[in-house]
């Protein structure tokens, strides 16, 4: 049994109504757990004044620089000691998760009893960076809770001006839209850089994050530093039997209006079956019957691979075979120059080989080498880019420009363009380079 | 005593974790469909199905409550779970029957079944006054008001396409990109205790983070400080995390705003930003109403305008910003035209003017 429990008549109110409550699992907490009565005394408190009372301050645990967040209470008597003594300190693990966020119900059971014993017993699954959040330990109480956690196969994820926490999406596991391996990505990749997220000695954050498809459920685009998000070069594939069956579901006008009309780049058309195209002309169509009279027609070609109706007629239309990755580079959220989405690096990097998958790596370990050289303190992926242009990033890591890496050419005249000759001679080399790739596959 | 060396294992492998079905068919999934709202149907290639069911939670958990829901994953589902990018649990079971059961376990339990397809799913958020050391609000308070408020349509797939919501205790915004965003805005500049500048701020590094140069460096009462140029600041709080003493969370000044057509996905349309259509909100805890009403409006108004696979962003794309203000009526004010860099490309440079 814990002390009594102060009064909390704002907290209370959060009690009620039909979504699961925070503050009721905390009250249960407090049953056994001084810690959590005096949590619970600050909380709402900061209900009352509506102010904030923890600051940061130094708790880790041996070997590593970050990962663990410490917050001390700021809500103090007049004589300085700390207004609720027990909940004087509440410092977060965050723990790296699994690819796709799988768990047992046996590890799960195990973290729980770590953090009853150790700290609080709130866990977040999971902060916004996709770590699982030990929330609220005691300064001599971090380094056990760590030691058994990483027993168990876990590791503490960044904080900092260090390599993040990565995450990924349920991907291969089970979604049909899944373009790569996005556990072997995400792995592979931010286990190469456990020094970088155990030691924060960047410019500032970076993060990766890796979607399988370009419905970009890990919201990678606005977020992440380096965003890997699957799709392919081929034709989308399609299985008559599933589109034949979702049309005698919902007929014509969805069809129309649903599928057709909705794809960005009118690459969609409806056919009368007699009038499908055949032969050496037709190699860049997927056509697929949705009945006896009407078939749809995708050009391939003018296809940006949005996933639209692939999301509408799950099945019926399918990603192609040759899947990989675009990798996009500098989402952002506001501070310092606005908001930025993530542009395109490379358009489209296979990803099935043990060699692809290191190619991957490499291209990280670069952006990364080149972002801890040239980038201020305090600067974004992003913002570095913004300062220094798009061309002088991809120079320094060694890529090739490409006409993907626009939304349109430039559309001013304030460039100085006096090697010219030059450049188009590279244009051509790169030309003919591809030519032979090409002919090659 | 010889400290323990770490493992740096870093993020361990998901194998051991994943369901049995979803294991042997790694990689080779034909297609899904939605049985019900809050359960997924997906069927392999091989022939295999699995379903899983999708329940909300309140995402910081006690440790009673995990166990709970593993014991709901023990008795019904195989043991295994899995959690959504929205704090959502994942229950995958290989026999359709066990389906019913489980969901009406979780529901007796207090856990709502739904957040898939077009409903309004769990929203995104952030640490707040529980934990963050920089919050001008509450986040697992705030959602849980909402969330109350938005539970019918959590259970239901009634929207024209999937609704995403975030909320965020300061202008970093945390809780990223959404349908419907809430963001601390602030309206006052920070408020400086000269006496703990020198002793807690590295002053450059100060004056270097604000976004429009109106930090400098300054003696105040013969002690090195900093000073703002109060004409100049937007209030954004960006030197308030490098230097606590430049308050500038404010129980009365600190608003909230409500953003709109915030989308990730590049479905249909590229990627968009989240635009602010609100601002001014009281922070008024522990409900936060004034808020809820807003985002009640905005959703309900989209709700019966929308086409089927409409976006937030893409039906205002439709419809047009003027009506979007007028059916959701929300006034229109200068705050809401963009005037930091780029924002010409968010002016109307055409006639295209719906009348």
């Amino acid at each position: 049994m814990a002390k009594k429990p102060h009064d909390t008549p704002l907290l209370d109110q959060l009690e009620s109504g039909p979504w699961p409550s925070f503050v009721t699992g905390l009250k249960r907490l407090a049953k056994d757990k001084d810690y959590v009565v005096d949590l619970l005394g600050t909380l709402e408190t900061s209900y009352r004044t509506k102010k904030g009372y923890w600051k940061g301050g130094t708790v880790g645990v041996f070997g590593y620089g970050g990962g663990v967040i410490p917050r001390f209470t700021e809500l103090k008597n007049e004589d300085g000691t700390p207004v609720y003594p027990d909940a004087a300190e509440l410092h977060t693990l965050r723990i790296q998760p699994p690819p796709g966020m799988h768990y047992t119900t046996d590890v799960l059971r195990k973290m729980c009893d770590v953090w009853e014993k150790h700290g609080t017993g709130l866990i977040a699954f999971h902060g916004q960076s996709g770590d699982i959040m030990f929330q609220g330990a005691k300064t001599p109480d971090v380094q056990t809770a760590f030691d058994e956690l990483n027993e168990m196969g876990f590791d503490l994820g960044g904080a900092g001006p260090a390599v993040r926490t990565s995450m990924s999406c349920v991907g291969a596991a089970r979604c049909e839209q899944s373009c790569f391996d996005e556990a072997r990505a995400h792995r592979q990749v931010i286990n190469t850089f456990t020094d970088d997220i155990h030691r924060p000695a960047l410019p500032y954050k970076f993060k990766f994050k890796f979607s399988g498809c370009s419905n970009d459920c890990m919201n990678s685009i606005q977020r992440a530093d380096m965003a890997v998000i699957g799709t392919w070069r081929d034709n989308m594939r399609s299985d008559e039997a599933l589109a034949r069956k979702w049309f005698a579901k919902h007929g014509m006008n969805e069809l129309v209006n649903d599928v057709v009309a909705r794809c960005p780049t009118k690459a969609i058309m409806l056919r009368e079956v007699k009038e499908l195209r055949t032969g050496d002309g037709a190699a860049h169509l997927t056509t697929v019957k949705v009945s006896d009279t009407h078939a749809l027609e995708i050009d391939n070609k003018d296809c940006v691979r949005c996933m639209h109706c692939v999301n509408v007629m799950t099945g019926a239309l399918a990603h192609g075979t040759d899947t990989g990755a675009t990798i996009l580079v500098g989402g952002k959220r506001t501070l310092k120059i606005g908001d930025l989405m993530g542009t395109v690096v490379v358009p489209f990097m296979p990803l099935k080989t043990d060699e692809d998958y290191d190619a991957l790596v490499e291209l990280g370990r670069k952006v990364i080498d080149f972002f801890a050289e040239n980038a201020l303190e305090h600067e974004r992926t992003g913002e570095m880019i913004e300062r220094i242009g798009l061309v002088n990033f991809l120079e320094g890591i060694g890529l090739e420009i490409d006409p993907n890496m626009v939304a349109t050419p430039r559309t001013n005249p304030y460039v100085r363009t006096d090697g010219w000759d030059d450049e188009v001679a590279k244009a051509n080399e790169r030309k003919a380079k591809k030519v032979i790739e090409i002919k090659a596959a | 005593m010889a400290h323990r060396t770490p493992i740096e294992s870093g993020a361990p492998d998901n194998k051991p974790f994943l369901h049995p079905t979803l294991l042997k068919n790694y990689g080779n999934w034909k297609y899904h469909d939605r049985p019900r709202p809050g359960v997924l149907h997906h069927v392999a290639h091989s022939g295999d199905e699995v379903w899983s069911v999708r329940a909300g939670t309140q995402r910081q958990m006690d440790v009673y409550t995990i166990r709970k829901l593993c014991d709901i994953a023990d008795k019904f589902a195989e043991g295994h779970v899995r959690f959504t990018i929205r704090s959502n649990i994942e229950f995958m079971v290989a026999d359709e029957k066990k389906v019913a059961p489980l969901v009406d376990a979780l529901q007796k339990n207090g856990f709502p079944v739904g957040g898939t397809g077009n409903s309004v799913s769990m929203i995104a958020h952030t640490q707040g006054w529980l934990h963050c050391d920089i919050p001008g609000t509450d986040a697992s308070g705030a959602v849980k008001a909402l969330m109350d408020e938005l539970h019918a349509e959590f259970i239901r797939e009634e929207m024209p396409n999937r609704v995403h919501l975030s909320t965020s205790c300061c202008e970093i915004n945390c809780g990223g990109q959404a349908d419907i965003a809430i963001i601390v805005q602030h309206t006052k500049p920070p408020k400086i205790n000269h006496d703990l500048v020198a002793n807690m701020c590295e002053r450059p590094a100060v004056v270097a983070r604000c976004p429009v140069a109106a930090i400098r460096p300054a003696l105040v009462n013969g002690k090195p400080s900093l000073e703002v140029d109060e004409k100049k600041c937007i209030c954004c709080g960006a030197c308030y995390p490098p230097c606590p003493p430049m308050q500038i969370n404010d129980p009365e000044h600190s608003k909230l705003a409500i953003w709109v057509g915030g989308k990730n996905s590049n479905a249909r349309g590229k990627p968009t930003f989240m635009k602010m259509v609100a601002s001014g909100l009281p922070n008024n805890p522990p409900r936060w109403p004034e808020v809820s009403e807003i985002v009640k409006k905005i959703l309900y108004t989209y709700k019966a305008d929308a086409r089927s696979w409409e976006r937030l962003s893409d039906w205002v794309e439709r419809i047009g910003w003027p009506r979007f203000f007028e059916k959701c009526d929300l006034p229109f004010t200068k705050y809401l035209i963009d005037d930091w860099r780029g924002s010409r490309a968010n002016l109307n440079a055409s006639t295209h003017i719906r009348f």
